[in-house]
């Protein structure tokens, strides 16, 4: 992969061999640097599950028990459900995003329906304005004329179906042949059949990038269900940690162990599909 | 805005076009409307509710009061200016590393780039939640806190980290430094990866050696790279608000008070939502300007 910017010692191997393990030994340590703080967050997760004099914790715990993962789940009846909570959150906003954004993508892209430069601009627009702008109109529509807090609708509903998410599948449905399209319609098919069973057999990648981004951003968001929850047993994970880290701010190990929790069913998600996750970073930043 | 809604009945092909006129309106229906509810309708509402005094009935029109009151406000000003600080310090210098890292990356296997890719990606699949709880026990007063225990290590003094004026805003920024790159060295990667070979040969035909490729080549193919970054950087950056209100709650003195926690104070801590959404509504205002301008400055021989 060496590209010409690293041609310099082609012809000289042991030159090279040296200049990248110079590269690779000061990429480790700063990875290294950007890790510890994940690191000590997961061996101070097994510390005790009481308050530390200042001088008892080093930089890893001496002995090591899960009892701090219990003081955390013994904190709230709901600790459980605060998971159960987020996946369902999660899970719901991924689900109504892949199709509904998917369908709207679609036929921006490619049906040519009237006004459909006008709409998509609105959509671009749309994703320029800042959250904080939306959210107190947002919290009074859903407290004081739906009255819809502590429920999973009003967790679910607002980010349904992002204009991002909007946009990023137009930009890849754009880049579909419209002679296929062309052609299946030729031989009768409607623009749902054509978009079900070609479309989107072509596009598992840029579903599952879509599905895995926007259920990350919905685990790890905090603003939204912080202000429409106010129920413990609707809280979901990141809510409840916060919920948690300003009850316990004195007891160090038992706040990681809930910091690994809300994270942990990320990192697992991100070692199982990597690949989905780094090609969703560069995907959105295709300029269109 | 122009809502049309899509009548199942178009689609009986009696005219070609409208057909497809349908068709596209019945695929984009749900889009729209959730956009309009959610994004169109809060966005004018805010507009509307920062000329009012807010009552859940019958709220009063109270026309500029409340941008007057904002800008005659000493707490807005100096969160504005926290923002600017902590904008002007994190998005360009961030940059620049993911800027260096990437070029680091680059000589190595595919398979190599990906591990480091990965390795700094990490952080950021955590919650800014998460992170901040781990972060503000990094940042302990104690002497055994981490970053203390770096201090000692190095014969320096310990600090009262995010309890103290003169660091507070330094470890925040600190914070940034070390946990958001890995989206950055990703994205610059890519840019790196798309440019052509030629270039370089062309450079080493004319002696050009390493730094000089980066500075004449790299650095000036990744502009638009940059330029892209560097807007959603500083748009990201403006709404900051989870390390503040989790980490120092604005504190102390207010020296950390970023205008996404102002706003967020006055809202849902005070229930003044008249003022918030008039500084909302301000903050949008200068984010719209403050793109504008990158893309003027910076943009002149960049196509978009």
């Amino acid at each position: 992969m060496a590209s010409g910017l690293y041609s310099q010692y082609l012809d000289k191997p042991a030159l090279r061999y040296l200049r990248n393990g110079v590269l690779c030994l000061l990429l480790g340590l700063l990875g290294l640097v950007v890790l510890f703080p994940l690191i000590y967050m997961f061996c101070w997760s097994f510390g005790p599950n009481a308050e530390l004099a200042s001088s008892a914790y080093s930089i890893f715990p001496k002995v090591w028990s899960l009892d701090s993962y219990k003081g955390f789940f013994d904190f709230s009846e709901y600790s459980l459900r605060w998971i159960l909570n987020s996946l369902i959150v999660a899970s719901g906003t991924v689900v109504l995003n892949v199709i509904f954004a998917g369908l709207a993508g679609y036929a921006f892209a490619k049906i040519n329906f009237k006004g459909r430069k006008w709409l998509f601009f609105l959509i671009l627009m749309g994703m320029m304005i800042p959250y904080q702008v939306t959210q107190v109109p947002l919290y009074i529509l859903f407290v004081n004329k739906f009255h819809m807090t502590n429920t999973y609708t009003a967790l679910i509903l607002p980010g349904c179906c992002t204009a991002y998410n909007i946009f990023l599948a137009k930009q890849f449905f754009g880049g579909i042949p419209t002679a296929l399209i062309e052609n299946a319609k030729v031989e009768g098919a409607g623009q749902l059949r054509i978009f079900c069973s070609i479309i989107l057999p072509l596009s598992k990648t840029v579903m599952a990038v879509t599905a895995i981004t926007t259920f990350m951003g919905n685990w790890n968001t905090f603003f939204w269900p912080f202000l429409i929850t106010s129920d413990a047993s609707m809280y979901t994970i990141q809510v409840g940690l916060k919920t948690f880290a300003y009850a316990n701010g004195t007891l160090f190990s038992p706040m990681m162990a809930g910091a690994v929790i809300s994270a942990l069913p990320m990192f697992i998600l991100f070692f199982a599909l990597q690949k989905y996750f780094l090609e969703g970073v560069t995907i959105g930043a295709v300029k269109g | 805005m122009r809502k049309e809604k899509a009548p199942r009945t178009l689609a009986k092909k009696q005219f070609r076009f409208t057909a497809e006129d349908g068709t596209g309106y019945l695929f984009i229906l749900f889009a729209m409307v959730i956009f309009a509810i959610f994004t169109v309708y809060p966005l004018v509402s805010a507009v509307i509710t920062s000329f009012q005094k807010y009552k859940p009935v019958g709220s009063e029109w109270i026309a500029l009061e409340n941008y007057k009151a904002t800008l005659k406000n000493a707490l807005f000003w100096k969160a504005m200016r926290n923002t600017v600080i902590y904008t002007v310090i994190t998005v360009p210098v961030s940059q620049l590393i993911a800027f260096g890292i990437a070029i680091m990356i680059m000589p190595f296997q595919k398979k190599t780039q990906t591990v480091f890719k990965a390795i700094y990606y990490i952080p950021a699949v955590a919650s800014g939640i998460a992170l901040s709880v781990v972060w503000q026990w990094i940042y302990s007063s104690s002497p055994s806190g981490l970053a203390n225990q770096i201090m000692t290590f190095f014969g320096l003094p310990t600090q009262n980290w995010l309890a103290s004026s003169k660091t507070a805003m330094l470890s925040l920024i600190l914070m940034v430094f070390l946990s958001s790159q890995g989206q950055n060295i990703i994205i610059y990667i890519a840019a790196l990866m798309g440019i052509d070979n030629s270039y370089f040969e062309a450079a080493e035909i004319d002696g050009a050696n390493f730094i000089e490729k980066v500075i004449y080549i790299v650095w000036p193919l990744c502009k638009p790279t940059t330029l892209f970054l560097l807007v959603t950087g500083v748009i990201n950056s403006f709404q900051v608000f989870v390390n503040a209100y989790m980490m120092t709650g604005g504190g102390p003195d207010n020296n950390t008070t970023m205008i996404g926690l102002l706003i967020f104070n006055n809202a849902f801590k005070y229930g003044k939502y008249g003022l918030a959404c008039a500084q909302a509504v301000l903050l949008t205002i200068v984010i719209a300007a403050l793109t504008a301008l990158q893309f003027k400055l910076n943009g002149d021989d960049v196509e978009y």
